[in-house]
């Protein structure tokens, strides 16, 4: 018996069908890494926790059985009871009604809110980690002068003057928010177009767009997505500081932050008013927090 | 199997490349740093070179490190811009940035299998995309002629859908190259295709680059610091240093009867299966100067055991001994006594 | 053929025997058996080559006998004996008297092996202040002299500078100063020249030599590069997926092999003064070391298999002139060599090289 030509190797023309390769460790890294998504307990506990509150908020018709706008003065400041299972506020509004309209609210304000940065600073970072030159410095320039202020100074700063209301909002977040995901991909791309694949792009004559957009991209991505995650929790935060602040969403709107505003005139009395939105803001920034930490082990470069 | 043959049908006569004067800068940190180091600001990776490069052959571009050979690849494939000098191809001047067809003619293979492919893409979008966007064939042939780059470098039509990750490097290596051959160049740039590669894998890489050459007529330039290697597959070799082709000449040739001292060196320097004595001192001794400071004259006098005065004053320029017209070097005292009398190389003295 | 270096003094035993070792790297996709069984000695003075391709486990015995494995990576079994001492049972603070003093270790990449923020000197110095009480001085005085001996220009200046400031080649002397200042009996090199010009990997090989025979230190030399180890070592022993393949003196082993994985090793590099009229590669590829073929590792890639190369695990078996293979049928190498001397290549060889599909008819690669 002897071996012929390329018997070894499953690739060359003369084999049959696909033998199963030794499995070298490179080679089996991604696959392994996708086979244990769902083994990573960081991730698995953020993926329930957020999914919860998530579907809660999408059925919200279905658990819920008041308006969570309309006032009703005669049923103001109930305790928790059968017929009310947080109480009322104190214009009569459920409270566990408003909780899950307002978790409608706030999560799709802050999931729509981060993605307008993202956009931004991922093709801002991209153009600077590229290009470098002018556009690098001009970029990077702009970036240093916005992160010298605070985030929240900036961002109230811009609300006050756009005015309160879902759009201002957007537009505020994405001008301070942009900066982050420049710096990520910026520093990202400058690594990675030393790789030779994209030298090799280069000399067969692709345009640097394309080698940007299809090669160098999904490469960095990860990077920036994982920063995404833990940014839509600050974006929760800064909605509902800015709800808080009366300068969010605008009453009678059920959110989170104008509730805690709210209640936290009767704290001594109906503490529920205040203390349920709030822990609802922290259990979600822990589902997300959660998931971004899971994403950050699966998606780390090598093993 | 239509083999796909190297594009635009050369015109048939005369040297498939030119490079005249050909000069590659780097600015090398901040001019001010440099003036209180007392160094060059600008270091001339490729310091004037003048190259022919044959329909059909296959050339090597020795050296070492800091020897400019992979910046000068990089230069006549496009990816470098040139700071002086011209390029002619198949007698059409290559402007400073390419377009389109010129784009196609020349492409490189690169040294690092596992950089040079991106993780991301598989082997069949990577051909597929080059193939759309330069129009190499039209698209309702581009599967089909996706396979057969890869049954041209030994790859079944399974390696389309497999992502780079699944290949071992000599694999890796096959595609890196069926890529370049994709754009159906004239010339093909290999940089160090198999230094990276396992020695019982190297054979397959080589072998397959000899086989591209007589299946295509491709011509090869073939950038390697393993004469060894170039020995096997190339029948002219240039030996570059520090920016500078030294010596141009037939393989053979050059192996038996190096004229340049550097040149000498090298060989000496290599290890064979048959060892010299080691009481003998090194082929060279000391490291070569850096590229920011290159010498006057002769940027070899530093490390030359024939260093005269005039090595110090007059730069040698790259010309051809009297006997021979396809063997030049740049040395002073090539193809005279005194270069014949200087100490020959230990090893390829058959 | 003249011995490179010197036998050392009368004392009895080698310097360095290995006896059976194994060495298991734990992996999440399972246990890797990097070294699997693995024998040699080292006699002082002399120096031996491990000659192996990435996987053979060559790097992983080298660490092993000086203790410095990965943390996942241990010694399961078998015993390092240096100057009769076991190696394997001791502890990392023994180990750590016998570092420096008696072993010592040259890495390949000596910017990543050299502290960047520790002058040259300094860390020369170090060794021979720790283990051996030199006062700073005294230590001083020494790193002077081992820089002059490896040849680094104006030591006395550049004792005062930073790894980055030196070229590849000047790094590796220092290395090699590092490692011979508390005047070690053995050197491990784990490739020590491959990441080096061709030039300079001549300069620093005759540097080794030379100072290994002035003091007649033992070596073992990791390598890839079959002509470097028949530069500088006296014997070989070729390793393959784990396991020693072949073992004998350096020019008969190159020249003459015993086991077809070294012939192929040998046909499928160029050979700078042999110019075969074809490269003949290795069809395949390396085995995984968590589930290794059974019986021979070689077998899958054996143009010489049997049936029972694949169930029997071949034990080394000592041949005449110092030699040992671990091949059933080595004559059958033996054979090959012989036919090609006679000018007839094998057709499956020729097969091999050619390596294309039936279609593609090529023009290279006929018999001669």
């Amino acid at each position: 018996m002897s071996i012929t030509a390329g018997a070894g190797d499953q690739f060359a023309p003369t084999g049959g069908a696909l033998v199963e390769m030794s499995p070298r460790p490179a080679d089996r890294g991604v696959q392994a890494r996708r086979a244990t998504w769902y083994k990573n307990p960081a991730l698995m506990a953020g993926l329930i926790i957020t999914g919860i509150v998530l579907i809660a908020a999408i059925i919200a018709p279905l658990i819920t059985f008041y308006n969570p706008i309309t006032q009703n003065l005669t049923d103001a400041l109930q305790g928790p009871s059968a017929a009310h299972w947080l109480g009322t506020d104190q214009f009569g509004r459920d409270t566990w009604t408003r909780l899950v309209y307002g978790a409608r609210l706030d999560l799709r304000i802050a999931f729509i809110a981060v993605l307008f940065p993202f956009t931004l600073g991922v093709v801002l970072g991209s153009i600077a980690g590229y290009f470098g030159g002018w556009a690098d410095t001009i970029i990077m320039r702009v970036v240093d002068v916005v992160v010298a202020f605070p985030f929240y100074v900036l961002l109230i700063a811009l609300v006050f003057v756009l005015g309160p209301g879902a759009r201002s909002i957007y537009i505020s977040i994405t001008l301070v928010g942009w900066v982050s995901y420049a710096r990520i991909v910026r520093g990202e791309i400058l690594v990675a177009k030393r790789q030779e694949y994209v030298l090799a792009a280069q000399s067969a004559g692709l345009s640097n767009t394309r080698i940007m957009g299809r090669h160098l991209l999904p490469n960095v991505i990860s990077q920036a997505i994982i920063y995404g995650m833990s940014d839509i929790v600050q974006d929760i935060l800064a909605i509902v500081t800015l709800g808080y602040l009366g300068l969010g969403i605008p009453p009678p709107a059920a959110e989170w932050g104008s509730m805690i505003n709210g209640g936290q005139n009767f704290l001594s009395t109906h503490w529920e008013l205040t203390t349920f939105p709030g822990l609802a803001v922290i259990l979600v920034g822990l589902g997300l927090s959660l998931i971004g930490d899971g994403l950050a082990d699966i998606l780390r470069p090598g093993q | 199997m239509t083999a796909p043959e190297p594009a635009g049908q050369t015109a048939g006569s005369g040297p498939l490349l030119t490079a005249s004067g050909l000069s590659v800068t780097f600015n090398v940190g901040s001019a001010f740093g440099a003036r209180i180091r007392k160094e060059n600001f600008v270091l001339r990776a490729v310091d004037g070179i003048d190259l022919e490069i044959e329909r059909g052959e296959a050339l090597a571009v020795v050296g070492e490190s800091g020897s400019g050979k992979s910046t000068l690849a990089r230069a006549l494939t496009g990816i470098t811009p040139v700071a002086a000098g011209e390029m002619i191809f198949d007698g059409r001047k290559l402007a400073a940035r390419r377009r389109g067809r010129d784009r196609r003619r020349i492409q490189m293979v690169f040294q690092d299998p596992y950089s040079s492919l991106n993780p991301r893409l598989t082997v069949g979008s990577m051909l597929s995309e080059l193939l759309r966007v330069h129009k190499v064939v039209p698209r309702s042939e581009v599967e089909s002629f996706s396979r057969e780059l890869l049954n041209l470098v030994g790859l079944s039509e399974e390696a389309l859908p497999a992502y780079p990750r699944q290949f071992s490097g000599g694999q890796r290596q096959r595609v890196a190259i069926a890529r370049a051959l994709a754009l159906r160049p004239d010339l093909l740039i290999a940089d160090e295709p198999v230094s990276a590669l396992d020695v019982s894998v190297q054979a397959t890489i080589l072998n397959l680059l000899r086989d591209l050459r007589a299946e295509l007529g491709l011509t090869l330039m073939l950038i390697s610091h393993n004469l060894a290697v170039v020995r096997h597959l190339c029948n002219r070799v240039a030996v570059m240093y520090l920016g500078r082709i030294v010596e141009l000449a037939p393989t053979e040739e050059l192996f038996s009867n190096p004229q340049h001292p550097y040149t000498q060196a090298l060989l000496a320097a290599i290890p064979t299966l048959e060892p010299g004595s080691w009481d003998e001192e090194p082929a060279i001794t000391g490291d070569p100067p850096s590229p920011l400071n290159i010498p006057s004259g002769c940027r070899f006098r530093t490390r030359c055991p024939l260093a005269e005065q005039i090595c110090h004053d007059q730069d040698p320029e790259l010309r051809a001994g009297a006997a021979s017209a396809g063997h030049r070097a740049a040395c002073h005292f090539a193809f005279s006594a005194a270069g014949a009398a200087a100490p020959a190389g230990g090893a390829g003295q058959d | 053929m003249t011995a490179a270096f010197s036998p050392g003094g009368a004392p009895a035993g080698p310097m360095l025997q290995v006896r059976d070792l194994h060495v298991q790297i734990a992996t999440g996709r399972g246990t890797v058996r990097a070294v699997d069984g693995v024998s040699f000695e080292v006699p002082r003075g002399e120096a031996l080559g491990l000659v192996g391709e990435s996987g053979s486990g060559k790097s992983m015995t080298l660490r092993s006998i000086l203790g410095v494995l990965p943390p996942t990576a241990s010694v399961t079994s078998g015993q390092i004996i240096l100057d009769g001492r076991d190696l394997v049972p001791l502890k990392q603070t023994d180990l750590n008297r016998i570092r420096g003093p008696k072993i010592a270790m040259i890495f390949q990449e000596p910017m990543s092996a050299l502290n960047p923020v520790m002058r040259v000197g300094a860390q020369i110095a170090e060794g021979p202040m720790l283990h051996q009480g030199l006062s700073r001085a005294k230590a001083a005085e020494r790193a002077l002299d081992l820089m002059r001996r490896v040849g680094i220009p104006h030591p006395e200046r550049r004792m005062r500078s930073y790894p980055h400031e030196f070229s590849g080649g000047m790094r590796q002397r220092v290395m090699i100063a590092i490692a011979l200042a508390c005047e070690p009996e053995v050197i491990l090199c784990d490739e020590p020249t491959t990441a080096l010009d061709v030039t300079i990997q001549d300069q620093i090989l005759r540097l080794l030599a030379r100072l290994c025979r002035e003091s007649g230190v033992s070596l073992v030399f990791v390598t890839h590069d079959l002509p470097v180890v028949a530069q500088i070592c006296q014997q070989v022993a070729v390793m393959y997926g784990g396991r020693l393949a072949e073992y004998g003196p350096v020019r008969d082993v190159l020249h003459d092999p015993r086991h077809p994985y070294t012939l192929g090793l040998v046909r499928s590099a160029p050979d700078f003064d042999n110019v075969r009229e074809a490269l003949i590669p290795i069809p395949g590829a390396p085995p995984s070391l968590i589930t290794p073929p059974d019986g021979c590792r070689f077998h899958p890639r054996c143009k010489f298999a049997e049936e029972d190369c694949q169930v029997v695990e071949p034990p080394m078996k000592p041949l005449p002139g110092g030699r040992a293979t671990a091949c059933l049928h080595y004559e059958r190498t033996i054979e090959s060599l012989e036919a090609e001397r006679a000018g007839q290549l094998d057709p499956v060889d020729l097969q091999v090289a050619a390596e294309q599909p039936d279609e593609a008819a090529p023009a290279a690669g006929s018999a001669p």
